[in-house]
């Protein structure tokens, strides 16, 4: 089975793809990872259809974490994650995380073969020490 | 003509202009307790709700209302987007296609509690709920003249300004959230009144 995909949402679009180097320098390609950032102005903010998009780019059968920044960005996320197709709904968990460390703990994780609640406790655990 | 149609596009143009008048006012309360851009964010949904108003206004009242919520949803851009777009939603999910006051209360409490399970938030908090749950209530208890509707949500309003947050950014303040407006209880009573004022007539 392919591993657990990434997604990063951060209110800056700078942020969210600053994290997503990171995961992709730490941890290396064999994880799927998509990033989004920014309002559907360009402003910061958080765009729900754009969240959506990077659940489907980043999508794993296996299933999918999103590391998220300030609360809006939360709210949007269980938003995005709710409008997506029943089959898909399930299997996409918001971690409890900071954004740059739980992204990279995440990511390790999920390389490593883990289901999608483990990478997801596995992240907020890290970020609980 | 179909009366529901012209009576939800007035009610389309009345939320977007008072949003529209209220932006810059909304922003600057946003900006001394929150990110400061509700009004930016509002304005935003808003207008492309109008923008979108032939379309939507033709739909029955509970797929009116579930359109305007998405839209809201995919255009606000902060957490206001979610949270009014699920009142909506909601309410449109709990709405009959020819809805009596009676439906209007029963949906407007399930809308609310929505929300609340959206923001995990409850009244108290320094939120638009605080709006949201006395204008319930005196819909419940059988206020009906628009005046007293929109004066009870605006007193509502009022009175998040010495409560602390609790919930959202502003949480982050603590005690220094104290003495300001809520933001989106603003915005809450700014609209009942616009929608109150258009329903008046209707």
């Amino acid at each position: 089975m392919e591993s657990v995909g990434v997604v990063i949402v951060s209110h800056s679009p700078k942020v969210a793809e600053g994290a997503a180097d990171m995961v992709r320098q730490m941890v290396g390609e064999e994880v799927p990872l998509a990033w989004t950032g920014g309002n559907p102005s360009g402003g910061l903010g958080t765009d729900v259809g754009e969240i959506m998009s990077a659940i489907d780019r980043a999508w794993s059968d296996a299933g999918v974490v999103v590391l998220v920044d300030l609360g809006g960005a939360e709210t949007n996320s269980e938003m995005a994650i709710e409008m997506l197709p029943d089959d898909r709904r399930n299997k996409v968990l918001i971690c409890n995380a900071p954004v740059v460390e739980g992204a990279v703990v995440a990511a390790t994780e999920a390389a490593g073969g883990s289901s999608v609640d483990t990478v997801r406790q596995t992240a907020e655990e890290y970020s609980a020490r | 003509m179909n009366l529901g149609v012209d009576l939800r596009a007035e009610l389309v143009k009345a939320v977007a202009a008072t949003i529209d008048r209220h932006a810059d006012e909304l922003t600057t309360l946003d900006q001394a307790i929150g990110d400061g851009d509700h009004g930016i964010n509002m304005k935003r949904g808003f207008d492309a709700v109008l923008a979108d108003v032939a379309n939507l206004s033709a739909k029955p009242w509970p797929d009116f209302l579930k359109g305007v919520g998405t839209m809201l949803v995919m255009k606000v851009g902060g957490a206001s987007g979610p949270l009014y777009g699920t009142l909506f939603m909601a309410l449109g999910k709990n709405l009959p296609a020819e809805p009596g006051r009676d439906d209007l209360i029963r949906a407007f409490r399930g809308a609310i509690a929505a929300v609340q399970a959206r923001g995990k938030s409850e009244r108290g908090q320094k939120t638009m709920l605080d709006v949201l749950i006395p204008v319930a209530e005196a819909l419940e208890r059988g206020t009906s003249e628009i005046g007293a509707l929109a004066l009870a949500a605006h007193a509502a309003a009022d009175a998040t300004i010495p409560v602390k947050a609790v919930r959202g950014r502003a949480s982050f303040l603590g005690e220094r959230s104290m003495g300001h407006m809520d933001p989106g209880a603003r915005s809450s009573a700014l609209m009942i009144e616009a929608i109150g004022k258009v329903l008046e007539k209707a």
